[in-house]
């Protein structure tokens, strides 16, 4: 497949990693953003391929991993309680609310679809006058435009019964907090490369300069991880600290300036609590103040008690960096994908999925 | 890939004097006797079905195998095929996966009320000419009707009996070390087919379902290889992962496979890709996964590429005393990793 198998190139992955073995002479700690990162570097094997001295850590970036508890229960009960069509991107089905998931919302009768596109769900508004329908609007900047612009679109349209119940994450924020973690172990990361499609690369230089911190977008597929992490390596190495950009057959230094405008006619920038890590200021997005009513969580003026997380799962150290999934003492016995503790375990680009699924034991040991 | 082939209705529809099944054409009273009798038994007439009795009565030489399945496929309709057709090849070819080739099968429809009688037509002639390729008779059935909203337009389940091949020792018991494994053609096709055409999921594509008997293929593979061909199954539902992961995890074996080698059509391949689905775990309808004595790959895989079924068969692993009871794919850049049972339904992921 053009523009994809180039990319899983045995002959060019080999050729990386012969570089990163020579060159590589320290142990380095460096973390992948991205959940769907962490998935190609366990599915594809390469884990077990890098130098014994390179410790690679999971990222926040797995966006149904990091929506928190009562937000789900909120979409739980919309579904249940308020009889509304709730639609939602399929990740986000299998993923323990504080009772129960929106897939066994469903199972008891609730209105739950799996769409692809959010104007899929503006389209179902228009089909059903007489509900409501509301689209679980989770995700990082990646996702962002095309829920701002079902918003428009219900706007140009003149549709009232559509709403948006919004968790949108930042990735730069999250950086941010990981490297100020007291318990930080990471020295360099790998930026994720479709967000930076989307926002440009304007916002990380700050955070390397501020933070003497290598950062390198990076793409997804084997040959762009191979090729971000030797670069990454290789700045450690030198002990520079620059951003690189490896993707940059699809990232522009400014983005997509059309998206960006987007975005920012339907969302502001607020706090935003992270499940497993807590809040981070100014780090998720929120609808304008001049476009509530399209705001499920004005809309509905929602009552949901504030439940805490399962005291087993450790997900906030494992999103941070701190522990890797098979250091949980759940992992693969209490905590399973059919009986998951936490979201990373159930989401397909959690990391404790990842390794569920993938990884081999000598891999995981 | 099959031509994209529009179908063609071999018997015309008799004239009804209703255009939807309703709830009496399940009671057994005259509605029933009117459904069955201008239409199901004419269409699937044999000697067995015509006698009309509750059930068949008939005579079979050897061994035997038996087999059931439900169809609840969601759309009815789909590139390449229809409900019909996956019933039919469905019971077939799980009783061509024991060694055995279909005789005699059972036919029930579980119909919703509202299903529209030129729908159920269109299916039954599926299901006639389905029978007449594989060489199977229906020969006994039963037609319940179910509320609107109890079902969903129609179910379908056939129960089928095959004789077992003479030469044919098909066990999971009889895997050995060492043994390869062989995929009989492109996989995922059926379930990117059903996809494409999904509410909210539309896509154009040429894929098509890979829908078919199977039962004259496996005849003659036995016919020519008999005891060496070890273990058969069709993967259907789960696709190739799941079936791999059945033979590792019951019959504790270690499997290796290698993705290079796993044979999927590029269209598919794309189509996994933009969905977020792994065509490992995505069902097929007409492929399946034989597993032979190493000294005869070359031969298996030379001979069933002169088979319709088989032109895109490929060696993609072998079993192995490591790892016992795990699947580990060599990916195609080198890495290795565990190939597991799907925890559920492959769901689309965010982005």
């Amino acid at each position: 497949m053009k523009y994809l198998t180039e990319y899983r190139d045995a002959s060019v992955v080999n050729q990386y990693l012969n570089e990163l073995h020579k060159i590589n002479t320290k142990p380095w700690t460096i973390m992948e953003i991205c959940g769907g990162q962490t998935h190609s570097l366990v599915k594809n094997g390469i884990i077990g391929l890098l130098p014994k001295n390179i410790t690679m850590v999971h990222g926040p970036g797995c966006p149904v991993c990091v929506t928190p508890l009562h937000l789900i229960d909120k979409a739980v009960y919309l579904a249940e309680e308020r009889n509304v069509i709730l639609c939602s991107y399929g990740d986000m089905l299998r993923v323990p609310g504080s009772k129960k998931s929106l897939l066994e919302a469903k199972a008891n009768g609730a209105d739950v679809r799996i769409l692809y596109s959010p104007l899929e769900a503006v389209t179902l508004a228009k089909q059903n006058p007489e509900k409501e329908v509301v689209f679980f609007a989770v995700g990082f900047e990646t996702t962002a435009p095309a829920n701002a612009l079902s918003v428009l679109h219900a706007k140009r349209e003149r549709i009232k019964n559509y709403s948006v119940l919004t968790s949108h994450v930042l990735v730069p924020p999250a950086i941010e907090a990981l490297v100020n973690d007291e318990n930080n172990v990471v020295q360099g990361f790998l930026a994720a490369g479709h967000v930076c499609t989307i926002m440009g690369i304007g916002e990380y230089s700050p955070l390397v300069e501020k933070n003497k911190l290598p950062i390198v977008i990076t793409g997804f597929e084997p040959v762009d991880l191979l090729q971000g992490i030797l670069m990454l390596i290789k700045q450690l190495e030198k002990g520079e600290y620059k951003l690189e950009n490896q993707y940059s057959r699809v990232v522009k230094p400014e983005g997509n300036t059309e998206a960006i405008k987007v975005i920012q006619q339907v969302f502001k920038v607020c706090n935003r609590e992270w499940r497993g890590i807590g809040e981070i200021p100014m780090s998720g997005y929120e609808i304008r103040k001049e476009l509530q009513g399209y705001d499920a969580n004005v809309k509905f003026d929602i009552q949901i008690d504030k439940v805490n997380e399962s005291a087993e799962c450790i997900a906030g150290e494992i999103l941070r960096g701190i522990k890797k999934p098979n250091q949980c003492p759940q992992f693969g016995k209490k905590c399973t994908p059919i009986n998951p503790i936490g979201a990373p375990m159930v989401s397909s680009e959690g990391a404790c999925a990842a390794y569920y699924h993938f990884s081999k034991v000598d891999v995981m040991a | 890939m099959k031509e994209n082939i529009q179908m063609q209705l071999s018997c015309p529809m008799p004239k009804f004097d209703f255009t939807t099944i309703n709830l009496g054409h399940g009671s057994g009273g005259v509605l029933t006797h009117n459904l069955l009798n201008s239409g199901v038994f004419n269409i699937l007439q044999n000697d067995l079905l015509n006698q009309k009795h509750d059930g068949a009565v008939f005579e079979l030489q050897g061994q035997l195998a038996f087999s059931t399945d439900s169809y609840v496929v969601n759309p009815l309709f789909f590139p390449g095929g229809n409900i019909g057709e996956l019933a039919i090849n469905g019971t077939v070819n799980d009783l061509a996966m024991c060694g055995a080739m279909a005789k005699y099968l059972s036919l029930s429809f579980i119909i919703e009320e509202g299903l529209p009688i030129d729908t159920f037509w269109q299916i039954l002639n599926s299901i006639k000419e389905c029978c007449t390729k594989a060489n199977v008779q229906v020969v006994t059935g039963d037609t319940k009707v179910v509320e609107k909203g109890k079902g969903d337009k129609i179910f379908i389940n056939t129960s089928g009996i095959g004789v077992i091949h003479p030469k044919a020792n098909i066990k999971l018991t009889n895997i050995m070390d060492a043994d390869v494994v062989i995929v009989s053609g492109n996989i995922a096709e059926h379930g990117i087919a059903i996809m494409s055409k999904r509410t909210g999921l539309e896509f154009e594509t040429d894929i098509v379902s890979d829908t078919t008997n199977l039962n004259f293929t496996i005849q003659k593979l036995l016919d020519q290889f008999g005891e060496d061909i070890h273990f058969l199954r069709d993967a259907t539902r789960g696709g190739l992962a799941s079936v791999l992961n059945e033979i590792a995890k019951d019959g504790n074996y270690g499997v290796d496979i290698m993705q290079i080698d796993i044979p999927v059509n590029e269209q598919v391949n794309g189509a996994c890709e933009m969905l977020g689905l792994d065509p490992l775990y995505v069902a097929n309808e007409g492929i399946f996964i034989a597993v032979v004595k190493k000294e005869i790959a070359n031969e298996v895989i030379h001979f069933l590429q002169q088979d319709e079924n088989g032109k895109n068969a490929k060696v993609f692993g072998n079993i192995t005393q490591q790892h016992l009871g795990q699947v580990i794919l060599q990916s195609s850049i080198g890495g290795k990793r565990i190939v597991n049972m799907l925890p559920g339904e492959q769901l689309p992921r965010i982005c």
